[in-house]
């Protein structure tokens, strides 16, 4: 490294203490980092497709995750490299941004580094090979547009919805019974879907697991699931026609913010005092009884004289309720959150059909149902599975395949699944390869090249022939101009995947393809990896 | 070129070949561990904890003993979680869950060997698991309808679930018991209102049930030892000092005289609170906390029983069984409801003193008293006792019963080896193989007994070639015997649940191809 001197011949630092660390340059650096990204991806290959396997994860306190959802292995792995890192957060934006094809998104990533090494190699410069690809993925997404389809459903009509969804969830565990979990996560979605803006707030979906039973005992519930029970273990375990008040506010003396001091020094005070904290409770309560509550949700806890209260009033109530919830519960009862007693007006009370505690299995588990609000626009997922791993994995399934069926009421332009996409991608990115001249050429038909890779560990992970099944299908799409055709994981006898029903969303593999592309040009326009040394 | 560091110190990853037999052999040991305990001639296991004082456990419930284990491996850790799900939802069964799954991964193992693709065996499993299922559906027993029926069918259940435990020896006088217990509960499955209470002395035939409620407290000093129709008022208050709640007072006084004072406001305030909580007409008092020595006296002043101290459960449960509710204020005394009771007295039970409250307004509540030589003893049998009341409980809601004794291992074997023969295809192999795990239980409930399970296995086989066949293993008798005159029963939901927790363990196991292993979290070193 050249040195920079100033006039008195004294070197400047610009680097400071550079022994210590350690320095990669040039294609030494491009070449490690395409390395760990590719590590990275190879590790996540073997869990796409309906047929792939699942990882298991041991995290540092020694608890399992077993899953083959990208985003949570990659989340979970303890990566240490940095480039490891940008693949992680590529797959966590996926998974934010659409919330499925986190594992594709990181295979064709793995695919492009894989091929810009090659071109690397040859002595393309790597801006070159960055262009190149850049220019392939518009060619991509444009292609994408063209063959994607419109389909129609309606709110009476969720079939198309539940097939798609159907394509997400046959990757997971929960596969056994995806027909059931599918039509689920599709009615949660169109009862919290606002069909004329064409939006769905997914923080309406609730989605709560409870271990025990089993996974066809999964329900979808009009209403909320708290997993609270009722404060005094006497209140009635049934409500009917509930009128909730929803409450911010203890149950408590008021703490004011100020500091202040209460200074006893008679005994006359030391009674008024006693006399009016009882007030306080007593007021508090009857406040809630006079504007017509029959049960009270609050976030803090109270107190036993104040719960003592309420129950010989006979008004049920459920403490220490958490603040999502109780905003949930509001939206869905109709009901306004009150922060003072003061404020509490018969108009502010949330409306429900039916409150009930439940009990599950032979410890002392129970849950509050409030179904029937007002305002039916808040929904529950209520998840049952054999142990927790699998009610954990079965929540992420459940995730996944609402964001799909979010994603098609948002734009209802569906391409073809396994792997279909990206083969008519390739052939069209394959093509257009001939009309650039220069280098990028190169990159474009590595592009293509790169495409195929998603396929072909599908292939792979089916226990197929890899080469000779893509070499098949890419031919059958070029001659029946067909876009439908795809590996036939599940050994159905046909490749298109119009017949078999496996779609998938177009802005999800849009997504995909610019999210890939993106990452693979950051990690190759590095030149200089400094870090710092071992302490 | 090589990666050198994709994760960070001390994470390991294993792939493919490696990680499978990782998780194939973890679940294979634990599955071995918990094997010899499982049937009624099962084995026990002795547990020493690493904490202070390093207490020993003796028990032969598969739950417990998987429970106190440290294990490493995450397959087995599957084991484990399942093993601990059973317990909570249906009581029983915890063995054999564990047993049944490391049987399948061993029958797994032998077919990934051969080159069938782990897939390829969970779709097989997938299919045998439901066709087991419904050939027991196809079997099972309904007697709901028939009272008399029914009570000899959760007779038959209880002692089929004790005989594996250390009560075997007296299991009709605690299937008895439980039966009885379960029975008041009148279908729910609230398992509260069946109280144990655990007294070392005597043997375990002593062992009662109350038809009452026991607490295992003292009766404060000079106050009435025996209580005829009793008024019982339940509460949760502060019997020490009324603590003032509004934030920030603090006493603050400028002379000792003013102390005096403040001190006496404060017993007139419990003097007061004493003269109405006397003022609801009670002659009994249970508090859940703490009555200092001041009201204690006072209550004794009045001819009142005063019990401190009761603990939560204990509270509810006593506000459940005498039909009161627990109060915390006390200005209306018209509207509180008080329970009652027939009769309040003190009672010995080996050297401790109890207060035992019969007569009580509901029926449902009801304790059991457990009396044996050691702790030990006492420990397992509240654990066997308590596996007993949960199948019984689940049992009175789904009241479907099966024969026990491998019987309905052997026929989802039967049904699962014919779909064997009609799929085409590899599937065929996996679906086999899932017959032969399930055998594989009663010739572990054989071998446990020390008899020639090839043999008995296979006369059991033969038998159950005809339709209809009750057989399954007598271990008594050493030979194949018909379960349904033996009265060796089991309730239709723990075996459902055993099928299918081990087949979703299973294949929850056999879809891994990778295992990565962060590294562990630093703890700062105590010692």
């Amino acid at each position: 490294m050249a040195l920079a001197f100033d006039e008195y011949g004294r070197p400047f630092i610009i680097l400071r203490e550079q022994e210590s660390k350690s320095r990669l340059r040039g294609l030494d650096a491009q070449k490690a980092n395409i390395a760990a990204g590719v590590a990275v991806s190879r590790i996540l290959r073997t869990s796409l497709g309906p047929k792939g396997m699942d990882k298991m994860l041991q995290s540092p306190d020694g608890d399992i995750t077993i899953t083959n959802d990208g985003a949570t292995i990659l989340e979970q792995m303890d990566v240490d490299n940095q480039i490891g890192k940008l693949m992680v957060e590529l797959s966590r934006s996926q998974d934010y941004e659409i919330g499925d094809g986190t594992t594709g998104v990181v295979v064709l990533a793995g695919a492009l580094l894989q091929q810009s090494e090659k071109l690397l190699e040859r002595g393309i410069h790597p801006i070159r090979v960055a262009e190149g690809f850049e220019i392939s993925s518009r060619i991509a997404v444009d292609h994408l547009e063209k063959i994607a389809h419109k389909f129609d459903f309606s709110a009476t009509n969720i079939e198309p919805l539940v097939q798609t969804c159907m394509t997400t969830l046959s990757s997971k565990i929960v596969n056994r019974c995806k027909r059931s979990l599918a039509e689920i996560a599709v009615k949660s979605v169109m009862a919290v879907a606002d069909l004329e803006r064409k939006d769905v707030n997914l923080d309406l979906i609730k989605v709560e697991g409870k271990v025990g039973g089993k996974l066809e005992d999964t329900e979808l519930i009009y209403g909320i699931v708290v997993d609270k029970d009722m404060s005094h273990p006497q209140m009635p375990k049934q409500i009917e026609d509930a009128k909730i008040a929803i409450l911010t506010c203890p149950f408590e003396p008021p703490k004011p913010k100020t500091k202040h001091k209460v200074d006893i020094d008679t005994v006359e005070k030391f009674q008024t005092l006693r006399k009016q904290e009882q007030k306080y409770f007593d007021d508090m309560v009857q406040r809630c009884k006079d504007v017509g509550a029959t049960l009270v949700i609050c976030q803090w806890g109270f107190d036993d004289e104040a719960n003592h209260l309420l129950m010989h009033r006979n008004l049920p109530a459920v403490r220490w309720v958490g603040g999502v919830e109780l905003e949930l519960i509001a939206i869905a009862t109709g009901g306004r959150i009150v922060p003072r007693f003061q404020e509490l007006t018969t108009e502010k009370l949330g409306k429900a059909g039916l409150v009930r505690e439940k009990a599950f299995g032979t410890t002392k588990d129970r849950m509050l149902y409030i179904e029937h609000c007002a305002n039916s626009k808040a929904v529950t997922v209520f998840i049952r599975g054999g142990n927790k791993m699998m009610i954990e994995e079965t929540k992420r399934s459940i995730h996944d395949a609402l964001c799909v069926a979010r994603n098609l009421i948002r734009n209802n332009s569906i391409v073809y699944g396994g792997g279909a996409a990206e083969i008519s991608c390739s052939i069209a990115v394959e093509t257009a390869a001939d009309k650039y001249p220069g280098v990028e050429q190169y990159a474009i038909r590595a592009f293509a090249d790169a495409l195929d890779s998603v396929p072909m560990a599908l292939a792979e992970n089916s226990g197929l022939q890899p080469i000779e099944t893509l070499s098949a299908v890419k031919a059958q799409q070029i001659k029946e101009s067909n876009h439908c055709c795809g590996i036939d994981c599940n050994d159905t006898g046909t490749n298109n995947m119009r017949e078999q029903n496996v779609f998938e969303t177009l802005i999800g593999k849009q997504q995909q393809i610019l999210l890939a592309t993106q990452v693979v040009k950051m990690i190759l326009k590095i030149d200089d990896v400094i870090s710092p040394a071992d302490y | 070129m090589a990666v050198e560091k994709l994760f960070k110190d001390e994470a390991t990853e294993e792939k493919g070949e490696r990680a499978r037999m990782a998780s194939f052999v973890g679940a294979m040991a634990i599955a071995d561990l918990v094997k010899t305990t499982l049937g009624p001639k099962g084995m026990d296991k002795i547990l020493q904890s690493t904490g202070r004082g390093h207490s020993v456990t003796v028990t032969n419930d598969g739950a417990t003993i998987l429970k106190s284990l440290h294990i490493d491996n995450p397959a087995a850790k599957v084991l484990i979680d399942i093993s601990k799900v059973q317990d909570d939802e249906v009581g029983d069964g915890t063995t054999s869950v564990v047993v049944l799954a490391g049987e399948l991964l061993r029958e797994a193992e032998k077919l990934v060997g051969s080159k069938i693709h782990p897939m390829t065996i969970i779709s097989g499993y997938r299919m045998a698991a439901d066709c087991a299922r419904r050939a027991l559906l196809d079997r099972v027993k309904d007697n709901k309808d028939d009272a008399d029926k029914f009570r000899s069918d959760l007779m038959r259940i209880a002692m089929t679930t004790l005989s594996s435990k250390i009560l075997s020896q007296d299991k009709e006088h605690f299937a008895k018991l439980a039966v009885d217990a379960v029975m008041r509960l009148k279908g729910s499955t609230n398992l509260e209102s069946i109280q144990i209470i655990k007294k070392a002395g005597g043997s375990l035939k002593d062992s009662f049930l109350d038809e009452g409620f026991i607490l295992d407290k003292k009766i404060g000093l000079g106050q009435p030892k025996r209580i005829e129709n009793a008024n019982i008022l339940v509460a949760n208050t502060a019997m020490d000092t009324d603590k003032v709640k509004i934030y920030g007072a603090r006493v603050r006084v400028d002379s000792m005289a003013k102390v005096a004072q403040i001190e006496g406001a404060e017993k007139e305030k419990m003097r007061e609170k004493v003269q109405k909580i006397i003022g609801h007409g009670i002659n009994c008092f249970v508090n859940r906390q703490l009555i200092y020595n001041f009201p204690e006296e006072l209550f004794a002043d009045a001819g009142i029983l005063a019990i401190e101290h009761a603990d939560f459960d204990g509270i509810e449960r006593l506000a459940l069984v005498t039909g009161g509710e627990i109060a915390s204020t006390f200005d209306n005394p018209e509207s509180v409801k008080l329970g009652h009771c027939k009769l309040i007295e003190e009672i010995m039970i080996g050297e401790d003193k109890l207060i035992h409250f019969s007569g009580v307004e509901m029926g449902q509540a009801c304790t059991i008293v457990l009396r044996g030589a050691s702790f030990h003893v006492l420990d397992e049998a509240e654990r066997s006792l308590h596996d007993a009341l949960c199948v019984l409980s689940q049992t009175v809601n789904d009241s479907r019963v099966l024969l026990g004794g491998g019987w309905p291992e052997m026929v989802m074997a039967k049904a699962v080896d014919e779909l064997a023969r009609k799929t085409p295809g590899k599937k065929s192999h996996a679906i086999e193989a899932f017959s032969r795990a399930l055998i594989a239980i009663p010739t572990t409930i054989a071998d446990n007994a020390g008899l020639d399970s090839a043999e008995l296995v296979a006369q059991l086989r033969a038998e159950h070639h005809k339709e209809d066949s009750n057989a399954g293993i007598d271990v008594i008798t050493g030979s194949v015997g018909d379960m349904s005159e033996l009265g060796i029963s089991e309730a239709f939901k723990v075996k459902q649940a055993v099928l299918l927790s081990a087949t979703e363990a299973a294949e929850m196991i056999l879809r891994v191809d990778e295992i990565i292993t962060c590294a562990p979290r630093r703890r700062e070193d105590r010692m």
